[in-house]
């Protein structure tokens, strides 16, 4: 059963990097089918067809695994629904009558390109900083050779989960992207593959996360922001990880 | 198509780094270091706070318990160091955790400030025109920077009032303590004054000792769900502990009306240890 609900969407315009922004609000008729960027994107089309710039915003697999949608929705880093990315969102999410406020994710380290569409590049920059793992090259190795305890793959897997998007740093009252950082760590020092690497990487991960991102006080708000629901446990183990880093790239610079 | 780095990635880190210092200072070079200094700091703040609290309970046995206690306080080390040197090296360490625990603390807030295009000056929290409603942090995490203060300066307030003795004026007798916590304490704005402040304090070792365990690492699946109950029933003793001694000296149970001993600085100590002997 689907129904038509009249909502007025309160939207970011920005048109660059450096210009200020200011809201825009639209009133739309919308099928409660619709998902959130279907909305979007009718609501573009009026715009086109009125003359006027359409609102840029990012979106690309439309389900909920590549990272790339993205917006602050009243005040909720991907809207109300728990566990779910923007493009995952439908209208019936939504009463008729609501005011939707529609913001980019905002963050020192997050500047607006235009509209909703927000630089994430510093979250890449942090990947990189973690280089690469060794592993042997020459023929393919047979399946299975390297055994990974259960409890390490899966819980690997929970950190690997992690689709990047961003919306931990955008709801963290501090811009900290601990719990983004802590799951790219936390995947790699759990398996057998990240061992020989494990120090280096965590010690430099972190520190250029520092260049960009806030300092974590522990309130919890990325992991309910989080689509893909990271636990904050990662969090605490990164931070176990980093100060022993510390230590042990110091004995393996070969200063004791 | 050799694009540079500088092309690639438009985004300018917020800050830059220093030079390194030498190991292991470098560790409180960054926020995650001095985050552990905060959770050990803390620990050793908490701890104090604990015993503290525990200790003025001595209060509830009389004046010559407490004046006891006080002097065994400043006797810590028996007859093998000066009296009161192993007192003082206690306050030297507490005076070095707070300075660590505070200088951390401002330097990490104005670090996340700078992290939020639009933070507030104070608050610190970036703004939402949308609303931002918290849903995983708690009164007592948001606060940490308010009662951090307010701590900071009752605790300056506690110390004028019984170790310096600034507002009893004549009416402080150094070495008897339990007449200065109830003259003290029998003023109603005074009283105020301690119960707000233990609020304060007892909401920020609430965030605080959870947040201890998520700063240092420790994490155990099977007792995680022990921390948050952990950190309330630290924060619960303290307050309950602490808030006694305003609220019964202003109903009258911690009152000097059934003291044998004269209130002065000499003989008065003496009938003091005196009475402490005989118990």
């Amino acid at each position: 059963m689907s129904d038509i609900i009249s909502v007025t969407v309160k939207v970011w315009r920005q048109d660059g990097p450096d210009s200020s922004g200011g809201f825009e609000t639209h009133p739309q008729q919308i099928s409660t089918d619709a998902s959130f960027l279907e909305m979007l994107d009718l609501l573009n089309e009026q715009l086109n067809d009125r003359g006027e710039e359409p609102i840029v915003f990012e979106s690309d697999c439309r389900e909920g695994i590549c990272g790339t949608c993205g917006v602050m929705i009243n005040g909720r880093a991907h809207g109300p629904q728990k566990a779910t990315a923007t493009c995952q969102l439908h209208m019936r999410e939504f009463a008729d009558g609501d005011e939707i406020v529609i913001e980019p994710f905002r963050a020192a380290g997050f500047p607006v390109i235009r509209d909703l569409a927000v630089d994430r590049s510093p979250l890449d920059h942090i990947i990189e900083s973690g280089g690469y793992i060794s592993v042997g090259s020459g023929a393919a190795p047979d399946a299975n050779l390297t055994p990974v305890p259960r409890d390490a793959a899966e819980q690997a897997f929970d950190a690997a989960a992690c689709i990047g998007c961003g919306a931990c740093v955008a709801a963290c009252p501090n811009s900290a992207a601990q719990l983004f950082t802590s799951a790219k760590v936390g995947h790699m020092a759990l398996l057998p593959q990240g061992q020989p690497e494990r120090w280096s990487r965590t010690e430099s991960m972190v520190e250029v996360m520092e260049s960009y991102f806030g300092s974590c006080t522990n309130h919890g708000e990325c992991h309910e922001a989080c689509p893909k629901e990271i636990s904050l446990d990662f969090i605490a183990y990164l931070n176990r990880d980093y100060v022993k880093a510390k230590v042990k790239n110091r004995a393996l610079s070969g200063q004791r | 198509m050799a694009q540079s780095t500088r092309e690639r990635y438009r985004v300018d880190p917020v800050r830059t780094r220093r030079r390194a210092w030498p190991f292991p200072l470098n560790i409180y070079q960054s926020a995650v270091g001095r985050k552990w200094v905060m959770a050990l700091t803390g620990i050793g703040l908490v701890g104090f706070a604990l015993i503290h609290m525990v200790g003025n309970l001595h209060v509830y046995e009389g004046p010559a318990r407490m004046y006891e206690y006080a002097e065994t306080l400043r006797t810590i080390g028996g007859g093998l160091v000066p009296k009161s040197f192993v007192l003082w090296l206690m306050r030297l360490g507490l005076t070095g955790m707070f300075a660590l625990h505070l200088h951390a603390a401002i330097t990490l807030k104005d670090m996340s400030r700078h992290s939020s295009d639009d933070a507030g000056l104070m608050s610190g929290a970036k703004k939402y025109a949308g609303g931002r409603d918290h849903i995983a942090a708690t009164y007592a995490s948001r606060t940490m920077r308010w009662t951090g203060p307010i701590i900071a300066l009752y605790l300056l307030f506690h110390l004028a009032d019984l170790t310096w003795g600034w507002w009893l004026g004549p009416d402080f007798v150094r070495g008897d303590p339990y007449h200065n916590v109830a003259t003290s304490l029998s003023s109603l704005p005074v009283a105020i004054l301690y119960v707000v402040a233990n609020v304060a304090l007892a909401l920020h070792i609430f965030h605080g000792a959870w947040s201890i365990f998520q700063s240092l690492g420790i994490n155990n699946p099977r007792y995680n769900h022990l921390r948050r109950a952990l950190a309330a029933g630290i924060a619960g003793l303290i307050l309950i502990g602490n808030l006694s001694f305003p609220i019964l000296a202003q109903t009258g149970l911690i009152s000097e009306d059934n003291r044998a001993c004269p209130v002065n600085d000499s003989d008065g100590l003496v009938c003091l240890a005196e009475e402490a002997e005989g118990h």
